[in-house]
């Protein structure tokens, strides 16, 4: 059985004046103790979705389950069973650490020491803290805790929207390899995140872009997906270099990846050859070219660019 | 039950946590009492007053004696002839003047119909009326004492209000009015405000992916509010009693329990304006607009509802406060007992029955 | 263009909350037209830095001039001489397009005719022309923050501040916005920017990190993963910022 099943979901806001379609016709599912990702930008309809699957709102169109349930007929099972944890901070600030976690855990008829076990990894790095108020955390501090007040009734699926937004590298890097732990004691976990270097940590993932999935795919086959030969260019003028390239009479695309800008040539045209030369008649100094391997965010911008 | 508990307990570490609203929670009660109860009163005390006596007899004697005698009046000024009496207002020094036309105690014991004319200054009317009502109370309690059992037609009827409040006092009136003013704001707004910060710090979002039921999250949120209006009470009569010197005439009990009813309402109007608003400052705007304004002007304490227009008089009945204001006035002023004030506690248990039920079916399972 | 002119000095800054430190005697020099990448985990103290040199909040020690100006003294001549854009704050939503120009020309005393001339430019310069008359909330975010910065820059700062300006927005607009921030750094004003995707780190002149209240590293991107030994800047600050002990925000 799949742990979360989404068929042909539709969601709009606005008047009839201005409608906004947050969701265009989204169909995916979910395999138990998958840890699946969807990856996108702000605005892309990531929101809408958990809110959907977590029985906040309600969809104009299509149906979706969660653990089996209907997400508009059986909420107070659904509600019962999953565990989420918004995009925005939402625990009590001016309560502590322990408060919020008792809390959370009484709300859900259970306690801390009955699940214990599944938080201790997290919550011991934040145990230090016990007293300190919630809103006096740092940022990745807080995510912990609100990790902690989602997990502690043992949900069946994890609902994390944007967990890892405004929250520094390290602190997201931690939290990556807390979801790894958890996906091994068997929870299923949907994660949504506008980090696209955050894609390879999933299982699978979808790309969601204006409301519509673009690609759902495991993360290495979604850079096979990546159609053409890209290359990795390099000068002493990187600003200059973006601009010169993107004048080049063969460049399909030509966006700038850290230290490198990564051009894609149309089919068949000019070659290595070609782009050093015309980069040679624009005096580029210490031009580096070398093939390179797409990335997910190469994809991302492919798919964009193709709908 | 449990998650009863953790709720409640959890509502007040907000409260408490919450310095500046505790102090603004338990100290204006007190503040507001002590300004209405001094400062704001309508109770005028040692006005200067001139008096023309054309008649200088006994009775006239006894009367300006007993005028200058009371807490309201001092005979500032004995004025000679009656072109005195607008020179007396223009220097500002007196708020009126007792004018006796000749021969008053021949005209009183044997027509019963003595004339005395009470000019007062038009242009403060608040004050105006109150001290030519004051001053023909005193004039008629004189009567009363010179005659017996007689009733002498005349011209300045005593005021109702001082069958129950014998020494004319104000703040009799003020202590039920704050009360329910009191009340109305603070279980009221703070009800409301309680819920929709939970909306506006997302946790609402949590709390309703969660298997806590509506009716559980309304009662935990209303108890403690409803606690600490409990202890307004309290403090209010315990600032009358004491420092007000306003009696408790009637069973402290009862206006325990009327007052729980009150506040019941109270918290319920609370929780039907957080199912409506959004943020913390509509809630806010929105009690201070439909509860307190109300209260005030309709609550019967600040103006009395007899001498408003019907259609004022009929959207009265809808507002709780006056429901309480005449409660509060029957048990603790008049010293009635439940017999006599079933009706108006009838009034506001089905106010809270029905607000109560509105807000249950009201509260939102989702996000829109 | 890069000048040697030096537009941000700031020597031994300090700033205390009571006990604790927020930045704890930082010192760097920020040239003319550089884009400078202020880099840091949550907590470093960047946010307290960044406050003081935009005069928002006065030194506890140290000594630090912005455009030239003191920042315990002159902050209101610093403030006419930055601009400063965030991700949390930037435009009113509730205003369009053009009220929003108008509005924020009209702070730094800008001539009506100058507006006029400024607001052609701008919008045609973003292809927003056909929006001016929109709600800001009605905009894409990725517009809206290509928006807010055109509108940071629109009185010609000599510097220019941004607080996480690309976080949340899609990979295309991302680097958009960094194109506009090559144009403007081009133009001679100087970009100092903080950031969360390490990439965008790559993309500065110059790069420092912040660790618990103090400068752990500064230099080029290039010269950083050498002295680190790393392949990127996700490395080089991993590396760093493993070592934080403060957790406090």
């Amino acid at each position: 059985m799949n742990a979360i099943t989404v068929d042909h979901i539709v969601k709009t806001y606005g008047s009839k004046k201005q409608v906004l379609t947050a969701l265009d016709d989204i169909s995916f599912e979910v395999k138990k103790g998958e840890l699946f990702g969807i990856i996108g930008p702000d605005g892309a309809g990531k929101t809408s979705l958990f809110r959907i699957l977590t029985t906040l709102l309600l969809a104009e169109g299509g149906t979706a389950t969660v653990d089996g349930y209907d997400v508009v007929k059986d909420y107070k099972q659904i509600r019962k069973s999953v565990g989420y944890m918004p995009g925005k901070f939402s625990l009590y600030q001016d309560l502590s650490v322990e408060e919020n976690l008792e809390f959370f855990a009484t709300i859900f008829n259970t306690s801390i020491d009955q699940n214990y076990d599944l938080i201790k990894d997290i919550y011991v790095q934040i145990e230090p803290f016990k007293k300190r108020r919630a809103g006096k955390l740092s940022g990745g501090m807080k995510q912990k805790l609100a990790l902690c007040c989602a997990l502690i009734h043992k949900p069946s699926v994890l609902f994390l929207d944007e967990p890892t937004t405004g929250v520094d590298a390290v602190s997201r890097k931690e939290f990556w390899d807390m979801l790894k732990d958890l996906k091994k004691q068997g929870i299923t976990i949907l994660v949504s995140t506008p980090y696209m270097d955050e894609a390879a940590m999933c299982d699978r993932v979808a790309l969601i872009q204006s409301g519509k999935i673009m690609s759902i795919e495991t993360p290495e086959n979604i850079v096979k997906e990546f159609e053409g030969e890209l290359w990795a260019v390099r000068s002493a003028d990187m600003y200059r270099l973006l601009n010169d390239l993107k004048q080049y009479k063969y460049t399909e695309s030509c966006n700038s990846f850290g230290e490198y800008h990564h051009l894609l040539l149309t089919k068949n045209q000019g070659g290595k050859e070609g782009v050093l030369k015309y980069l040679n008649e624009l005096s580029h100094k210490n031009i580096l070219l070398e093939h390179t391997a797409p990335n997910i965010e190469d994809r991302f911008m492919q798919l964009m660019k193709n709908t | 039950m449990k998650q009863f508990l953790i709720f409640v307990k959890k509502e007040f570490y907000h409260i408490f946590r919450d310095r500046k609203s505790l102090l603004i929670i338990f100290l204006m009660p007190i503040m507001q009492i002590i300004l209405f109860g001094f400062a704001l009163t309508n109770e005028i005390k040692n006005s200067n007053i001139a008096v023309l006596d054309n008649s200088k007899d006994e009775s006239t004697a006894a009367i300006i004696q007993r005028l200058d005698a009371s807490r309201y009046f001092k005979v500032y000024q004995n004025l000679q002839s009656p072109s005195d009496i607008e020179k007396a207002f223009k220097t500002g020094n007196v708020r009126m003047v007792v004018v006796f036309q000749p021969g008053f105690r021949e005209s009183l014991l044997h027509t019963h119909a003595a004339q005395v004319q009470l000019i007062a200054d038009g242009s403060d009317p608040n004050t105006a009326t109150t001290i030519t009502n004051y001053a023909g109370s005193i004039i008629s309690d004189y009567q009363k004492e010179l005659y017996g059992q007689f009733e002498i037609p005349y011209t300045i009827k005593p005021e109702i209000r001082m069958l129950y409040n014998p020494q004319l006092k104000g703040t009799y009136n003020f202590v039920p009015g704050v009360m329910a003013m009191i009340l109305i704001l603070i279980a009221a707004m703070m009800t409301s405000v309680a819920i929709v910060r939970e909306k506006e710090i997302n946790t609402m979002e949590v709390i309703l992916v969660s298997p806590l039921k509506p009716l559980l999250f309304i009662v935990s949120k209303a108890i403690p509010y409803i606690f600490l209006s409990l202890v307004n009470v309290v403090t209010i009569l315990l600032v009358s009693y004491f420092v007000l010197d306003v009696p408790i005439n009637g069973n402290l009990f009862l206006l325990m329990a009327e007052s729980l009813l009150f506040i019941i309402t109270a918290v319920s109007l609370g929780l039907m304006i957080s199912t409506f608003t959004k943020t913390q400052q509509e809630a806010q705007m929105f009690s201070l607009m439909a509860l307190l304004l109300p209260t005030l002007l309709l609550g019967g304490f600040m103006f009395p509802i007899e001498s408003m227009p019907l259609p004022l008089q009929i959207v009265s009945n809808i507002v709780p406060s006056k429901w309480y204001f005449l409660i509060v006035k029957d048990v603790m002023i008049k010293g009635l007992g439940f017999s006599q004030v079933w009706k108006e506690s009838l009034v506001l248990l089905g106010m809270s029955l029905f607000l109560l039920t509105i807000s249950l079916k009201k509260f939102k399972i989702r996000l829109s | 263009m890069m000048t040697d002119e030096t537009v941000i000095h700031v020597d031994r800054l300090t700033k205390k909350f009571g006990d604790f430190i927020a930045t704890n005697a930082i010192s760097f020099d920020v040239v003319q037209g550089e884009i400078f990448g202020f880099l840091g985990a949550n907590g470093a103290g960047k946010t307290t830095a960044m406050r003081m040199l935009c005069g928002l909040s006065i030194p506890s020690s140290g000594k630090a001039t912005v455009a030239g100006f003191d920042v315990y003294k002159e902050t209101e001549h610093i403030k006419q001489n930055i601009g400063y854009m965030s991700q949390k704050f930037s435009l009113y939503e509730d205003l369009t397009v053009k009220e929003n120009i108008r509005f924020y020309a009209g702070i730094y005393g800008m001539s009506r005719s100058a507006i006029k001339e400024k607001m052609k430019v701008l919008l045609e310069q973003l292809e927003l022309s056909a929006e001016e008359n929109s709600l800001v909330k009605s905009l894409p975010l990725g517009w809206k923050q290509k928006l807010a910065f055109s509108v940071a820059i629109l009185h010609e700062p000599r510097i220019v501040f941004l607080d996480e300006p690309t976080g949340g927005v899609d990979p295309v607009t991302r680097r958009e916005f960094w194109n506009l921030i090559y144009e403007a750094a081009a133009k001679g004003i100087t970009v100092f920017v903080t950031t969360h995707y390490m990439d965008e780190a790559e993309y500065c002149d110059r790069v420092s990190i912040m660790v618990d209240g103090v400068i752990e590293a500064l230099d080029t991107p290039a010269n950083l993963k050498k002295t680190y030994n790393a392949s990127s800047m996700d490395e080089v600050f991993l590396q760093l910022a493993r070592g934080a002990k403060r957790a406090a925000d």
